[in-house]
């Protein structure tokens, strides 16, 4: 059974042994340094660059390093419009990141097509992708994506690391 | 826009390249300080850009556009807008081109520039260029099946679909499109509302 209780560590009683599981140290190992992967289309790439410059500052949050590669990346931040000719290339980048990879659709046109009623848009990234966290706004303030983040943590913070892990390699075993 | 000195000059000019042509153009038709010409026949249009650049002066093509007349005939009016950078003059060329054809000579040859102009007509019409060294779609992808800047193209779009490549689904207008009406005389006179073609 799962427990909600708070592992805490008290140094008079423990010493220098700190007690936690498997998955909780993996995803606070994970979630403290998301390497996000700038698809900056539009103009909510802006609003993304100044939340990674000194006065948003999204390093306080361990995401300051920008992968301009795919390979070296956690988490795709789509800042913009996805028309339907860069889906196939947002689609490509995606997957040639490797797992564990979250998204984050930031702003009213990654998330649904925003303004863009026409033939040339894709009504929103999560056609073509999954997408664990949506910001609104047009464009969204830094703020609004620091606050994305968090909550990206905190999801990640509650992933079963070691059950996928063992699905995973139950499934391969079988294969 | 040329101001009045260079729209003397510019009509001057426009009058220069009609001497050469004679009937082949209209007369020259001013409009708020802008110079055209109607080149009567698309087949020539190449020839009459060519003289324009070589021995007017018009060195720098600005802009080639299309204009879709749906329902009359000629269906196209490709729009070619010239200017000369030393003289500061502009001149615009018309020419229609019926459906049927829907295709006239490149200026590629011409200006360079046109390459990239006379593709996205091209993509977005469908009106073709012939003598073009690199005629493919610019802003759709290959395998595209339409021409979405036709008045009989739907602004939500039309559904496609090319198994691994791309797809588009129409896009969910919500009652739209909502078009603001410039000229009301309060804001919520001209706030963006639902207008149809009739009203």
């Amino acid at each position: 059974m799962r427990t909600e209780t708070e592992i805490g560590y008290n140094t008079k009683i423990e010493g220098d042994v700190v007690v936690t599981t498997v998955d909780a140290a993996l995803n606070w190992f994970r979630k403290n340094s998301v390497w996000p992967m700038p698809m900056g289309l539009a103009c909510c790439a802006i609003e993304l660059m100044a939340a990674g410059a000194s006065r948003f500052d999204i390093s306080r949050f361990g995401s300051e390093v920008m992968r301009f590669s795919p390979r070296q990346a956690d988490c795709m931040i789509v800042a913009g419009t996805v028309t339907y000719k860069m889906a196939l290339a947002v689609r490509r980048i995606w997957d040639q990141m490797p797992e564990p990879k979250w998204c984050i659709a930031m702003g009213a046109c990654a998330s649904t097509g925003g303004m863009y009623r026409s033939y040339a848009v894709l009504q929103g990234v999560d056609n073509i992708l999954p997408v664990d966290i949506y910001v609104s706004g047009c464009p969204p303030r830094p703020e609004a994506l620091l606050d994305a983040l968090i909550k990206l943590q905190n999801k990640i913070s509650r992933e079963p690391v070691l059950k996928k892990l063992t699905i995973a390699n139950l499934k391969k075993e079988a294969a | 826009m040329n101001t009045p000195v260079e729209m003397a000059t510019a009509l001057e000019t426009a009058n220069q390249l009609k001497a050469k042509f004679g009937d082949l153009l209209s007369e020259p038709a001013v409009f708020r300080g802008d110079v055209t010409l109607r080149v009567a026949d698309a087949e020539r249009i190449a020839e009459v850009c060519r003289c324009a650049k070589n021995d007017l002066g018009f060195n720098y093509l600005v802009d080639i556009s299309s204009v879709d007349h749906y329902g009359e005939d000629p269906r196209w009016t490709v729009v070619y807008h010239l200017r000369c950078l030393p003289r500061g003059v502009e001149l615009r060329l018309k020419t229609d081109v019926s459906e049927e054809k829907s295709e006239l000579p490149s200026v590629v040859g011409v200006w360079a520039t046109a390459n990239w102009h006379e593709r996205e007509i091209y993509d977005m019409m469908g009106i073709r260029f012939r003598g073009h060294p690199d005629l493919r779609r610019i802003l759709m992808w290959e395998g595209y099946p339409y021409f979405p800047l036709r008045k009989d193209f739907p602004l939500a779009g039309k559904p496609t679909d090319l198994p691994g490549v791309a797809f588009t689904r129409p896009a969910p207008l919500e009652g739209g499109p909502f078009v603001t009406m410039p000229g009301g005389k309060d804001a919520i006179e001209r706030e963006p509302r639902v207008r149809t073609p009739e009203d």
